[in-house]
């Protein structure tokens, strides 16, 4: 098994026809994912990729029956376009843009509160789980079907988890690249209490940075709920007090949110922390030969 | 973006927060006028710069006489700045604020910003006005009043009435309480501020209040929607190279090290400063060239890294994704061509087609380094810089 998705896993891609959407649409394709068609306004009943367009995500869905959907439109339309996905009964909705205003965002979180469709991202590589279902801007080819679970804010170091473990002989069970912003969907929890529960994930590794307290709240639940062997590494050690560092949700403020607090939190918590991003994968490799 | 003071109460004035009278000059002449329209007994002068702990380094005074504002204002003019918030650099004094003063019988702490862990927007107010909030909350957090705003209530009058009774407010000034935050409040939300702070906000002889201090930050993200705000943009505020940065897309912040860091990827970046220093040398920048890395922005980001004076080696870090290794790989050769520089430029490439990556750098340049993987190439950075030194 995996978390989230699967080889059954069917998904439509919200700004289909432009020029992000197209690229990754066509390497999710090629990686063998479940593309059902996509949404463009203005674009329907036409062809795209040799897949249907539609104009709204409620006659996607209607015709689809589409799990996920991922969203590459432009920041100030991304809020409408998760609402639209999260409207239409979407359950699983991936929103990769960069450069939402936190505004919407508040907005989008309130509205979604009372249902039960889970957002990732935005400003987030995806979600992928190897040779099965690739949502996102990955690049499908350093991944392994294993037994890792990843979960991070940054894209980069995601690969570079990916790649170690790769390299380990480890690979993945499924990586969730839950984003950079402030205010953003799934957190470190929601990701990692979904690989305690999956049994083809042997061991965890989390990826956080400077910016808010999710690390110092996934340590206390890796505390209390997580057998699983964990690895951490943290970024931002460097980083001066109240500079944005290229993430919009990577800044330290009133000396909260340092790598320092989350570091010593995930350490208390029993979590293996490296301290060089070299390290992760082993790191994990010698957990699991311990356990 | 950070805007002034003195645009920051225009603003306010715009949403009906009660300022202080005030007008800002650019010379001594204008402040004495200024003095004199403004009438009183004495008037602040107040250093306009993008940073707070002004009052602490000289850049608040108080002038008694016309002619002691303008002497004071022909004192900050062209100086620089530096609090415990600019960096040793300090920022430049373009412009000053003549302000008049009231004398002042109590100062509180109120602010507005958006509560990542709650998902909401959320005031903060304090007694303890005048004073660094952030010392506040860790010596007497109990001080500290939060409230959080309902996204679909919206601000309720009660909410408005506990912080006015947790500051002792009385009679009238609980109703202009109400207006502040009210105004606080349709400020953010219609220009995308993210965050308000009014530190003092004070209580004068006659009972009114007023915002004595006004700092607010808007949204990088949203600024594309608000004309009217990015007008109020000072670049001489700003780090030049990170506005220079910026025009090419590229994510760049100056850092006091000797290690110039090209990276792409915000969290490989500074992963990358991390890993520099866990080897013992200091980053120069943190630099995040972006997924789809051309020749073009790898030119931009290696000249801005070598006009860095400081910087005595460069170490490139890049993963390659979707865009492979040896396209990267030839956009450096390409910009290294167009820079000449013989400063060591130690390369790590690592992901789609590394190995091809790594064999085009391997001989073309003796001050190109091809290293074996992250560790290794930060190593060789930090005692090559080392070396130069």
């Amino acid at each position: 098994m995996s978390i989230l998705v699967d080889q059954n896993t069917k998904v439509i891609c919200q700004g289909f026809t432009g020029k992000q959407g197209t690229f990754h649409a066509q390497h999710a394709l090629a990686y063998g994912t479940q593309l059902m068609g996509g949404v463009t306004p203005g674009r329907g009943g036409t062809e795209h990729l040799g897949l249907p367009v539609f104009n709204t995500v409620q006659e996607a869905y209607a015709v689809t029956e589409a799990d996920a959907s991922v969203i590459y439109v432009p920041p100030f339309f991304a809020a409408d376009a998760i609402l639209e996905a999260v409207d239409a009964g979407i359950k699983l909705i991936v929103c990769i843009t960069e450069g939402i205003p936190v505004l919407h965002m508040l907005r989008v979180k309130a509205a979604m509160a009372d249902s039960d469709a889970l957002l990732i991202g935005p400003n987030c590589p995806g979600i992928i789980t190897p040779e099965a279902c690739k949502i996102g801007i990955m690049p499908g080819s350093i991944h392994l079907p294993g037994s890792i679970g990843i979960v991070s804010r940054s894209g980069t170091l995601t690969y570079e988890a990916v790649h170690q473990t790769t390299q380990q002989g480890l690979g993945q069970s499924t990586c969730v690249g839950i984003g950079g912003d402030p205010i953003h969907g799934m957190n470190f929890i929601d990701v990692i209490s979904r690989f305690q529960a999956d049994e083809q994930t042997r061991g965890i590794i989390m990826v956080g940075e400077i910016g808010g307290s999710e690390e110092e709240e996934a340590a206390e639940y890796i505390k209390n709920h997580v057998t699983k062997p964990v690895v951490s590494y943290i970024t931002g050690l460097t980083a001066p007090a109240g500079k944005r560092m290229g993430h919009a949700g990577a800044i330290v403020t009133g000396g909260k949110g340092t790598a320092e607090s989350k570091v010593s939190a995930l350490k208390t918590a029993g979590v293996e922390v490296v301290n060089s991003p070299s390290n992760m994968g082993i790191a994990m490799k010698q957990l699991i030969a311990n356990s | 973006m950070n805007i002034h003071e003195f645009q920051a109460k225009q603003l306010f004035k715009d949403y009906q927060i009660p300022v202080p009278e005030s007008v800002v000059v650019t010379s001594a002449n204008a402040a004495s006028d200024a003095a004199k329209v403004l009438a009183g007994d004495s008037w602040a002068i107040k250093a306009q710069v993008h940073a707070g702990g002004r009052g602490k380094v000289g850049g608040v005074k108080i002038a008694q006489t016309a002619e002691s504002a303008s002497q004071l204002t022909a004192q900050m003019l062209g100086q620089r700045l530096v609090t415990k918030q600019t960096g040793k650099e300090g920022l430049p004094i373009n412009s000053v604020l003549v302000e008049k003063t009231h004398p002042i019988k109590r100062e509180f702490y109120l602010s507005l910003l958006v509560d990542r862990h709650q998902e909401r927007l959320c005031f903060i107010a304090s007694r303890a006005g005048g004073m660094d909030i952030e010392v506040v909350a860790e010596q007497t957090p109990e001080k500290i009043i939060n409230l959080f705003i309902n996204p679909a209530a919206g601000l309720q009058a009660y909410q408005c009435r506990q912080i006015a009774f947790a500051l002792a407010l009385q009679g009238e000034q609980i109703k202009a309480l109400q207006k502040i935050m009210t105004g606080m409040l349709q400020l953010l939300v219609e220009k995308d501020a993210s965050q308000i702070e009014i530190n003092p906000l004070v209580e004068i002889d006659d009972d009114r209040l007023f915002a004595l201090d006004a700092k607010i930050n808007f949204d990088d993200n949203a600024l594309a929607l608000h004309k009217d705000i990015t007008a109020l943009r000072d670049t001489a505020q700003e780090d030049e190279k990170e506005n220079k940065a910026k025009q090419f897309d590229l994510s760049y912040i100056t850092l006091d090290g000797n290690i110039g860091c090209m990276v792409n990827g915000a969290g490989l970046a500074m992963a990358t400063m991390d890993l520099v220093k866990l080897k013992g040398g200091t980053p120069a920048n943190f630099l995040d060239v972006g997924g789809g890395t051309s020749t073009e922005k790898v030119t931009e980001a290696f000249k801005l890294i070598v006009s860095d004076a400081n910087v005595q080696a460069v170490l490139v870090n890049i993963f390659g994704g979707i865009v492979h290794c040896d396209v990267i790989a030839q956009g450096i050769l390409e910009a290294l061509k167009q820079i000449k520089t013989d400063l060591p430029v130690i390369v790590r490439l690592e992901g789609t087609h590394a190995e091809e990556g790594r064999a085009l750098l391997q001989d073309a340049a003796a001050n190109i380094i091809a290293a074996e993987n992250l560790d290794h190439a930060a190593e060789q950075a930090v005692s090559l810089a080392g070396a130069r030194v």
